[in-house]
């Protein structure tokens, strides 16, 4: 296909209390059907929506954490997350969930997804992207 | 269709103006032979097996995989004869992914359009 665009989808928000990280997730999940190049970005409030073991029961909403899981096989295999907004937050990435993908080209070995990079990595990598979609 | 009730053993189950049922709990394999039966589906057990896998994807996902997806990993487990369009439109005519959900008792799939 001649017309693929690299698609950013940024996301800067804490899971719980607003409906930007379920909606993001939703638009990511519909738009992976359009065969893009899709990567995810995570920041500032944002790194809390991939911390693991989110317990959602007192909340009285639905716990989507799982659904993240699944974006490997919507190959979304580039999942960014900002060093400085671990650090800033006390984590690592041991913190993070598990986010893997089949690498076609290496006999459909495991990888993970997850890069961790700067902020000035994560500046640049927005610049190269055709679209940047904020939530 | 509109909004309104599926009836299994005498019970009414909620269901939306597409025929998705309402709460997701109130699945049963009785109440999937009714709604397969609305959807003019006789249920073999290859279709079963397509059903039952969604409901694994469901419960360890939380989301109803798209079609693509769902090809990929029913090729991942069955094998390429059923892991492919032809055989999963030849069960479910009117969209593997959208009508399987549908009998399997789960929302309709994000990312379907």
């Amino acid at each position: 296909m001649s017309d693929v665009k690299k698609f950013l989808y940024v996301n800067r928000k804490a899971p719980h209390g607003t409906i930007y990280a379920l909606e993001s997730l939703e638009v990511v999940l519909i738009g992976a059907a359009f065969e893009q190049d899709v990567a995810l970005a995570f920041l500032d409030d944002g790194v809390f929506q991939l911390l693991k073991g989110w317990d959602t029961s007192e909340l009285g909403s639905k716990n989507f954490q799982p659904a993240y899981t699944a974006l490997g096989d919507y190959d979304i295999q580039k999942v960014y997350v900002e060093r400085e907004s671990l650090e800033e937050r006390g984590l690592s990435e041991d913190d993070l969930l598990e986010m893997v993908y089949e690498d076609e080209d290496d006999d459909w070995a495991e990888k993970s997804s997850i890069r961790i990079v700067s902020r000035e990595e994560l500046a640049k990598i927005m610049q190269d992207s055709d679209v940047v979609l904020s939530f | 269709m509109s909004a309104g009730f599926y009836e299994v053993n005498g019970k009414q189950v909620p269901h939306d103006e597409e025929g998705y049922i309402t709460n997701l709990s109130d699945w049963s394999k009785e109440l999937a032979e009714v709604i397969a039966k609305q959807e003019g589906i006789d249920m073999t057990e290859e279709h079963w097996d397509v059903v039952n896998f969604l409901r694994e994807y469901y419960e360890e996902y939380q989301i109803a995989p798209a079609i693509r997806v769902l090809v990929k990993a029913i090729k991942k487990k069955f094998g390429p004869e059923k892991g492919n369009n032809k055989y999963l439109y030849e069960l479910f005519p009117y969209g593997p992914a959208k009508q399987a959900c549908k009998i399997a008792g789960l929302p309709k799939p994000t990312g379907c359009v």
